[in-house]
Order: structure tokens, then sequence, then C-alpha cells
């Protein structure tokens, strides 16, 4: 019960950091077009990408009993952006609602064939999965690549947005990309139980009454979902999802009860602070979000790795 | 006694190699059933399909007169717990936590745990023994105490059939005794039907009632546990060829048994 209130603080921590970060930029002394035209819209997204990534991470960490697990890991993210470039060749525009529908059904595909290829045997082991990953993103970067060579035209808008950022942060776009991880979050916290059986394993889980097959289908769904809205906002930010809970999880403990509204509000703090950092650290060159994601990411992801070797 | 589980002729192959090849038995109310057999033997398998978890590929298992896999998911974990050999839990949840998911069945998919559902759990880490390892996370335990909570995570499902794993495989004289004490209150206090799949054969016929003997490619033996567990059957179980061996390091265990059925 006292954990409960202590969620309640993440909220004034993400406002404050967002407040704080409408006075960080490449331009000092900023007017207010500059404050409230292009920054704070920025911070939204900012906000909106880390609380998706956050709580996708927070699920698939649970449901895949994978410590190693997030949306960049297993291939969502660039099922994704495989869907976002796919709309790019077929002419469908960012705003339109059939380049959501196309973008989350990449996410959703490609976290199912990571999933498929993994599971050789009854279970997917940690490493498998991460290895299954591998493949599919690498497999898919490559026809975005082969699509990004072969047609040049549109090559320069989607360099940034296989970068990762919140440049182009139109407000249309993050309203619907903001109801749909609202929305995703919402369901997510209405069904933490299942979470927390499924971190004793799909098996233990059946015991205890849970149907595997529709569990796992709910949370692919919720999960890519939320990734889906979050890449159509900013491309492919890294290591989010990974971070974020496995922090959290350290102040509010293992249960999904507090860790998936916790991993969204604080996925959208580290971004919105991430970002800030992109904006200043090199001033006047913005560095790519993701970039300082990754720097981050990527080692913990090794110490990750070398803590949950042999297990699972 | 109410008959609980009833296998008929059960059979299952993993990709065409038989692991369970037609076993017959029954779980009555209050019977502690020990379940014996050398590795590869098809125990673990056995456990399975009586709870529900695999489909027999032949033969059937029957759970209070009705095809076990008939059941809604939900409505079989209220009737059937089962324990693993060795659960590993990649998050640090506590004990009351892992506890309280054995309540899981008893939940709409979209309700909360009632305050119901917490003086269960509080109840039954009284009963099991670990009322103080309530706020511990379960990662931090010793063994045995790690064993007691994912005991007490099944009986939170209220269960009429509890199933476990080679629950003690790990433990110190102290825990296993514990457990089998536990187990043995459960099934002829609580009226449960416990099956045990152990190796533990100076315990097993310490306490069970009866026994069931796997071997590879079928069912040595099911019925009382003392003639189960005498020199001659647990020496064809084992395919120990020196029986003289079985009564000097088992000696608690009768060498004059009748024989294998």
């Amino acid at each position: 019960m006292n954990n409960n209130r202590k969620i309640v603080w993440l909220v004034p921590a993400v406002l404050a950091a967002a407040a704080a970060a409408l006075f960080f930029g490449a331009v000092k002394n900023a007017g207010p077009d500059i404050i409230w035209g292009l920054r704070l819209p920025r911070i939204l997204a900012a906000a909106v990408v880390g609380a998706g990534l956050g709580f996708s991470g927070a699920v698939f960490q649970g449901l895949l009993k994978n410590p190693l697990s997030d949306p960049y890991i297993l291939g969502t993210s660039a099922g994704a952006m495989a869907g976002a470039v796919l709309c790019s060749a077929l002419g469908i525009g960012r705003a339109e609602p059939l380049f959501y529908v196309v973008v989350f059904t990449g996410a959703f595909l490609a976290t199912f064939l990571t999933y498929s290829l993994a599971k050789i045997k009854n279970h997917p082991s940690v490493a498998h999965l991460v290895l299954a990953g591998v493949a599919v993103s690498t497999f898919l970067t490559a026809l975005i690549m082969l699509f990004m060579t072969l047609y040049r035209e549109h090559s320069l808008s989607l360099v940034y947005f296989l970068l990762g950022g919140f440049f182009p942060a139109d407000n249309s776009l993050l309203a619907v990309s903001g109801v749909i991880v609202a929305g995703a979050v919402g369901a997510g916290a209405m069904l933490w139980r299942y979470l927390d059986i499924f971190s004793l394993g799909e098996e233990k889980a059946s015991y205890l009454g849970a149907d595997p097959d529709m569990i796992r289908l709910a949370f692919f769904a919720l999960a890519s979902l939320a990734t889906a809205a979050a890449v159509a906002l900013s491309g492919t930010v890294g290591f989010v999802g990974l971070i974020v809970p496995h922090i959290l999880r350290l102040v509010f403990g293992a249960s999904h009860r507090r860790l998936l509204v916790s991993s969204a509000l604080g996925g959208a703090l580290f971004l919105i602070l991430a970002d800030a950092a992109a904006r200043t650290v090199a001033a006047p060159i913005e560095i790519p979000v993701g970039v300082i994601t990754a720097v981050f990411g990527a080692p913990f992801f090794i110490w990750l790795l070398r803590r949950t070797a042999g297990e699972g | 006694m109410t008959s609980l589980i009833k296998a008929e002729n059960l059979k299952f192959s993993y990709n065409g190699t038989p692991a369970v090849a037609g076993v017959d038995f029954e779980l009555l109310e209050k019977d502690f059933l020990a379940v014996i057999g050398s590795n590869g033997s098809g125990k673990s398998t056995l456990l399975r399909l009586i709870s529900g978890f695999l489909t027999p590929s032949e033969g059937a298992a029957g759970l209070l007169g009705r095809n076990v896999r008939a059941y809604p998911k939900a409505e079989l974990a209220r009737l059937i717990a089962y324990v693993p050999s060795e659960l590993y839990v990649p998050y640090d949840f506590s004990v009351f936590e892992i506890v309280l998911m054995g309540r899981s069945p008893y939940v709409a998919w979209w309700r909360n745990y009632s305050d119901a559902d917490t003086v269960r759990v509080l109840e039954i880490l009284k009963k099991v023994g670990i009322p103080d390892l309530k706020d511990r996370c379960i990662n931090s335990l010793s063994s045995g105490e790690r064993q007691l909570a994912f005991i007490a995570q099944a009986l939170a499902q209220d269960p009429k059939v509890l199933l476990l794993d080679e629950p003690t495989s790990h433990l110190d004289i102290n825990y296993k005794i514990q457990i089998f004490e536990l187990l043995k209150s459960l099934a002829s206090d609580g009226g449960m039907g416990v099956a045990v799949v152990s190796h533990d054969l100076a315990l097993l016929s310490a306490y069970a009632g009866k026994a069931l003997i796997l071997k590879k490619g079928g069912q040595l033996f099911y019925g009382s546990a003392e003639e189960g567990l005498s020199g001659i059957n647990i020496a064809a179980a084992y395919e120990i060829r020196d029986t003289a061996s079985v009564a000097r390091l088992l000696p608690h265990i009768v060498t004059q048994g009748k024989g294998s059925k």
C-alpha cells in the first residue's frame, strides 16, 4: 500500500523535468515562439514515446520471463520501422489512420516472428529470444536499407527516422500517439496480475489458471500498440524499454501492479531528460536522442547480460 | 473416499519417443501417493498429464469424473495445484506477492485481488509455518524456505489435488521432514489428494500410503506404499542388480516384498 503512494511522486518529477526542459536548447534566452511552438511539442513527444517504450519494455520483460527484453531488442521497433518505410513507399502519409495500422501490424508480426523463432523447444530461453530478436531486427533493417538505397528520394526523411528523434513533432500525430499509449498503459494496468504470474514462466502461469496463448496475444498486442505509437512519432529509440523497468523495480518492487504505470512515467521522465541533453550537450549541433539512450543502454545491456548469464 | 483423479491407460510421446506408456492409477481424497521410478521413466510427464497441461496421445486422465482437458483453465487451477521441482524467478517478488499469485484462479480477469485473498494468504503463510517471511524477497530465501513459499502458493489455490515434483531434492533433512509432515497432514487432516514425485525413498516409505512405480515403457507397480517400496520392487524400479545392497543401504525397507505386479 505504501508503495502505491510512491508512484504518485513520479508525476511531479515528470512535470518538473518537462518544465525545466522548456529552457534547454541551442538558443539561449529563447522567446515564446521557440519555447511553446518548438520545445513544448518536442517535450510532449518525448514523454509519449518514453511512456510507450517504458511500458512495452516492462510488458515484454514480465510476459517472456526475460530480463533482457525490450521492444528494440525483440525486433518490435524494427517491425514498426519497416511498416513506416512501407507506408513511405506506398505514399501513405504519416497523418493517415492507415499509417498507424501498417506500423502496428509490422510491430506485432515482428514480435511474433521473434517469439516463434526462439521457441524451438517448449520454452524460449533468455538467450534464444535475444538471438532471434537480433536476427529479425537485422533482417528488417537490411530491407529498410535496401529500400533507401533504391529509392533515394525517400531516404533523407527516413534517415532521421532511423536515428530516432523528435524533430517533426506534428501535433495531430502527437495526439493520436498519446491516446494510443495512454490506452495501452490503461489496459495493461488492468491486466497486471497476469504479468506477475507469467514472470514465473508460461507453464506455471497455466497452472495458476491463465490461458497462455490468450494472455500472450493480448500483451503482444498492447506492447506492439504502444511501440508502434512511439515509433510513428519518433522512429527507433533504443534501450529505453530495457533500462527503465529495471531501475523502477529497484524502487517499487517487482509486482506489475506498480511496475507498468511507473515504467510509463519513468520512461517519459528518462526521454525528456535524454532529449534535453541531446539538444544542449553539443549545441548548436543536435545529437539524435537515440544516440544518447544507446550510450547509456548498451553498457547497461552488457551488465544485465553478464548478471543473467546461465539462468533461465 | 471420493475419487479425485483416475488415469486410464495414459500414454504420451515426445516426438515419437514414448515418455509415458500405459499408466493406470487412482488418487482418492486423503491419499498420499509416492510416484517413483528411475530418471527418464516419465514421472514429471505423468504429473503434466494428470494436471491437464499436456494432452495424452492415448487414454485419459479424469478429475472428479470429467476429462481433465475439458476443464476451463481457471476452474482446473481451483482443483489442482502443481509445485515444480525448481522455479527460477528473474525478479525480486516478495513472498507475500508470490503466495498471492496462488489466488489468481479465484479472481476475474478484469479485477484485482480482494481483501479476502490477502486474509487467505496470511492464513496459509501461518499454516505452512513461514509468516515471518512474508515481506522477504523470494530470491533471498534458503532453498528450504523457498520451497515452502511455493507450496504455500499452491495451497493458496485451495486445491483438492496437490502435485509436487521432487519437492525436497535439494533440501536438508530438517526441511525434508518439515515438508513431508506438512504434506501428510494436508492429506490426512485436510482431505487433499497428494501425489509426490521423489527419490527420497526413506521419507516416502515413512509417510506415503500408496505408491506408483514407473519404468521406461510402462508401469511397474501400483498399490500400497508398504508393498511398492519393498526392496524387491525398488531393485526392479531402479534396475539394481545387487538386491542385497538395497537391504544394506535402506535397512528400514522390507526386503521380502511380494514382488512385481
